[in-house]
Formats: structure tokens, sequence, C-alpha cells
């Protein structure tokens, strides 16, 4: 039988940080974000952030996907096809990831959430929620994405050995998004542009 | 440019490298006219803090005049600054606070991992003090990309010699946060453990928050006589036990605040952090800890505790019984020095603090292995080491 999660000892706690990561997977897809078009995700990763910013500066900012590669190291190039629909490149552990993904939700200033079309090479779908701080801390950012490892277990083993496991790769690119929202640059420990294109920080 | 690269434990040599270039809005490159070896240089020099790599470029007190400034530095080519070592973002939650070292956005996001394991969230980025704070060429060097500009560097008025204010970037404002964290009232008893930069600037700073007295603790002969001519009384613990001495020198009260300035003597990240990391589950890391160990059962009951000193890991025969018996408040942290730099160069220009008595040489920038060779060969002696870029052009 699936191991399923009990409202009565629910808590608080994102879905993204349970133990059992199967029944996650599947509270997450009935209330929170819709399955790929295709294959079988089973990997949920989450992460949040808080930027001192403005709810609406960060929506507009994310809401057009062609910024997105600015701030995450592995994306090549998103491109708008439409309102709704985008395609991206992904650098991976053996090239280049691409599919196309629909906007299945939003709300102006909250929430935007996609899932990929068919023909994915990685199957994924996730949202990006953006909810006010307290006292006025800024904005709290989570994005939350469910996906199909590629190549299955071995496929994620190599990505992890490039130190692109997705939960990683995540963190590092939603701090990305803190620096360049915050301070209007991504800092690089860098002595110049030679050192920096070898990627030495 | 000429700058001093680390290759290797006790290998440091003054290398031809590439110069640096503005590579963000906000960035400013400075012409270095002064920096100091800190302490805490030495033991990237012996070799003890992990993801140091070969060429690094060392450094992290200096000041200059800036050369070039990217289009979002509010700096003007010409103008002499003092550069903090922290390097802060001045836009985040935590610099809003003034706790400029615990910026979010002064590390790259790739470097914050370590930090975020080691501690549960990465601190700010420092110059030239390893990877994992940052990898950002340090200041050891004549010329340095310093970002964040616009919020960093602090202006100096003409005429006002290098020496008088380098201190400003690192030592100075670490020793006065050290004394305004232990809480000072009037008439106090302070006892400072450890008489490097950090615990003479302690001990000067105490005085002037209204300490009635400071007691120094050492074992150098030459710092604990500087710490004398700043009015301190001392405390040799080779020839005195130090506990006994204090509760006797205290009328058996114990001092009221207590300041540990010896600690690691690191800006964190030791090799035995890492490894500590590893031990935790074993129960044997441990960080050596006596002179906080002994500073906790000195201090008064109710008194306050200072720990500038650094510590990376995890600790183990900390006093915890003590500390909660007798109801004592710690304050600790690495220094937000961005905080404190505007009101201690007024003070230095109004003469209310003095720190060239510190400078025991000087040197060119070509000389500084011998430099780091000296200080870590005789730190009674050497109490600081200016390295100066343009001495070498001067003497050619």
């Amino acid at each position: 039988m699936a191991d399923t999660i009990d409202p009565a000892l629910a808590d608080d706690a994102p879905l993204s940080t349970s133990k059992r990561q199967s029944a996650a997977v599947d509270a997450a897809t009935e209330s929170l974000i819709d399955k790929p078009a295709q294959g079988d995700a089973d990997t949920l990763v989450g992460r949040t952030v808080t930027i001192n910013r403005p709810r609406a500066e960060l929506f507009a900012y994310w809401r057009d996907f062609a910024n997105l590669a600015t701030f995450m190291e592995n994306v090549e190039r998103v491109d708008m096809l439409d309102g709704a629909r985008s395609h991206w490149v992904v650098k991976g552990p053996s090239g280049n990831y691409e599919w196309t993904a629909a906007i299945t939700g939003e709300a102006e200033g909250a929430f935007i959430a996609w899932a990929s079309e068919d023909g994915a090479d990685v199957p994924n779908s996730g949202r990006v929620d953006f909810r006010d701080a307290q006292a006025g801390r800024g904005t709290i950012v989570t994005a939350t994405i469910l996906y199909d490892p590629p190549a299955g277990s071995i496929g994620r083993l190599i990505a992890k050995m490039f130190q692109r496991e997705p939960a990683i790769q995540a963190r590092r690119d939603l701090r990305r998004f803190k620096q360049l929202m915050e301070t209007g640059e991504i800092a690089t420990g860098a002595r110049n542009r030679a050192l920096q294109e070898e990627g030495k920080n | 440019m000429r700058a001093l690269a680390w290759h290797g434990k006790h290998d440091v040599r003054v290398d031809t490298v590439d110069d640096p270039e503005i590579l963000n809005p906000r960035d400013a490159i400075i012409k270095v006219t002064s920096t100091a070896i800190c302490g805490s240089d030495l033991h990237l020099y012996d070799g003890y803090i992990p993801t140091m790599q070969s060429g690094d470029i060392l450094g992290h007190e200096f000041m200059g005049e800036v050369v070039e400034t990217g289009p979002k530095s509010t700096l003007k080519k010409g103008q002499r600054v003092v550069i903090p070592f922290t390097i802060a973002c001045g836009s985040c939650y935590h610099c809003g606070k003034h706790q400029y070292s615990a910026c979010d956005n002064g590390l790259p996001a790739d470097n914050q991992d370590i930090g975020q394991e080691l501690y549960g969230q990465p601190m700010s980025g420092l110059f030239g003090y390893s990877h994992m704070t940052g990898g950002y060429s340090g200041g050891q060097a004549e010329y340095v990309r310093v970002p964040f500009s616009d919020v960093g560097p602090l202006v100096i008025p003409d005429g006002i010699e290098d020496e008088k204010v380098l201190f400003l970037s690192d030592i100075l404002p670490t020793g006065w946060m050290a004394a305004e964290n232990a809480g000072i009232e009037p008439g106090d008893t302070v006892a400072v453990w450890g008489c490097g930069p950090v615990g003479l600037f302690a001990v000067q700073s105490a005085f002037l928050m209204g300490a009635e007295r400071v007691i120094a603790i050492d074992h150098f002969p030459r710092r604990l006589e500087l710490a004398k001519k700043f009015g301190a009384e001392t405390i040799n613990f080779e020839e005195s036990a130090t506990y006994e001495a204090l509760m006797e020198m205290t009328g058996g009260i114990g001092p009221d605040a207590v300041i540990d300035a010896v600690g690691l003597e690191a800006h964190g990240f030791f090799v035995d952090n890492v490894i500590d990391q590893i031990k935790k589950s074993t129960f044997l890391g441990t960080d050596r800890i006596h002179s906080i160990r002994q500073a906790i059962l000195a201090c008064r009951k109710g008194g306050r505790v200072s720990m500038p000193a650094v510590y990376g890991g995890f600790v183990d025969k900390f006093p915890l019984g003590a500390f909660m018996e007798k109801g004592l408040t710690l304050k600790t942290g690495q220094t937000h020095v961005q905080h404190y730099m505007p009101a201690l160069l007024n003070a230095i220009l109004e003469g209310k603090i003095d720190t060239t008595f510190l400078i025991s040489h000087t040197l060119p920038l070509e000389e500084a292995p011998k430099g780091y060779q000296m200080f870590h060969d005789n730190q009674n002696e050497v109490t600081k080491v200016v390295l100066k870029p343009g001495l070498a052009l001067a003497a050619e």
C-alpha cells in the first residue's frame, strides 16, 4: 500500500522537508503542483529564500522566464514562445536538456506554476510562491520543483558528482536571485574577467 | 601587478600576476598604499586553513587610493580609502541592522554551501582568506578589486598618514567591538586574555568606555608592556596563577567583565572545524578553549563574557554549569567592521585613539615573505608588520 501522509500527523512544515518522499510527492501533486505531462516525476525539491525587495518586483522579474538564465547557472537560455509557454535549454552532466513548459496557474504578485509538455528531456513541473515576510522584511520566495531525474538514479548520481544535484542547484540559484534583486549584481570572488570565465571563485 | 601569493605551508612569494578588473557595477579598484600582516594570516602561512589554492593572494588589512570605479560605485578616483575586511552588500536585512559580518550577499552563491553546512547559515565574504570566505584576492598586492565599494570603503581626509588609520580595516574595530560586547559600566574591572593587537585595542577601548581597571593577561613581556602603557595591570600567566591572581586582585569578587582575545586567532574555518564536523558524532572534536574556560570561571557572578576570539567548531569541557549557575551573559561574533569605522575614525582624528604604537616593522611589499617569517618566528618583538607596495619603487 502506498505511503500516505496522515492528516492527523501532518505538521506545518513544507512538503519538501518531509522524511517520506513518495508520500510528499503524492500530497504535493494533490494540493500544490501539477504533474508534468509525461514521465514518472518522483523527486520533490523545495527551497525558500527571503529577499529584501517588494513582492511585485520579484514576481515581475521571474514572470519573464527569459530572465531566469541570469541567475540559474545551468540554464543556458529560456525563450518565451508566447505569454504562457516557454522553451528551456538546460546544461546537464552529459549534454543539454530541452523542454517546453506551459504556465498552469498564476496569480499576479503571488505565484507562478508551470509544467513541461510532451517530449521533455527532463519531465518537470513546479511553482514559485511569493509571500510578504513579516515586519517589512521583504518577500519570502519558495521554489518547489517536481521532476523525473534523467536516466533514473544513475543520472542523478552523475548529476550529484557534477554538483548539479537539483537541491543544491536550487539553493544556489535562489541565492543568486536574491543577490541580483537585493544588490543589483551577482557576487563573484574572481579578480578579473579571465579568472571569472574559468569559473574561479 | 606584484602580489603576495600563497603556495603552501611556509611558502609565500611575491609573484607577478594579472591585474584585477571591474567585474560588477558596484566594484572599485584600489591601488594599495599600506597593508598589514594579521595574526590570522599566520594560520594561512602555517597551512591550517582548508580550501586554499596555490596562487591565492593574501591580505585583509589594507588601504589605498581609488584608481577605477564601476558605474554604481560612489567613490571618486584619487580618494584615499580604508577597506573593511568583511565584504558586505549594504542592502540585505542583516546589513540593514548593521550586522555586516552576517551579510547574506557578500559570499558568491557557490561558496556559501560550506558555511550553510557548518554553521547553519553562511556568513559574509572576506578578503584574502581561502575559498570558503569567497576566494577574493587580498590586499597584500599593488591593486585590489573591492566589491560593494559604495558601502564598504571609508574615505580618509587628506593629510592623515596611513599608519594612523590602517587598522580601521580590522583589528581596531574588532578590539572596540570586544569591549562593547563586554557591556562595560563605569567603575568596572575588565580582564582581557591575550595582548595581541585585538586584546591591546580592547584594553584601550575598555578604558574609553569607562572601565576603572583593566587587567591584561599574556606571556609575551613586550606585549604586556604595551598593555601597561595604556594603564592596564598585568598578569604573566607563566609567572603567576591566573585565576588565583584575578580573584586576589579583585578582592575575591572576580572581574565584572571578561574578554577572551585568544581563541584560535583565526578568522574562522580552521581545519579542525571541518574535522570537528566529522568528529562530532564520535565526541572527539574539540577546539582548544583554555582561555574561554578560565575567563568564565574567573568572571564575577552575573558578569559579562565577550569573545572576540575566533572559535570555529565544537568545544569539549565548556563550563556550561558555571556559565548557567553564575548567570553570565556571552556576546561574540565576527566584527561588523563597517558599523564601527566612521566613529572610530573620528576618535582617531580627535586624538582619543592612537594605533601607531603597534607597528614594529615596515617593509616593502617585495619583502613580504621575510615579514611573514619574522612575524611567525618572533611574536614578542614583532607586534605588527606593515607592507608598502610603494617602498620598493622608492628603493629602485
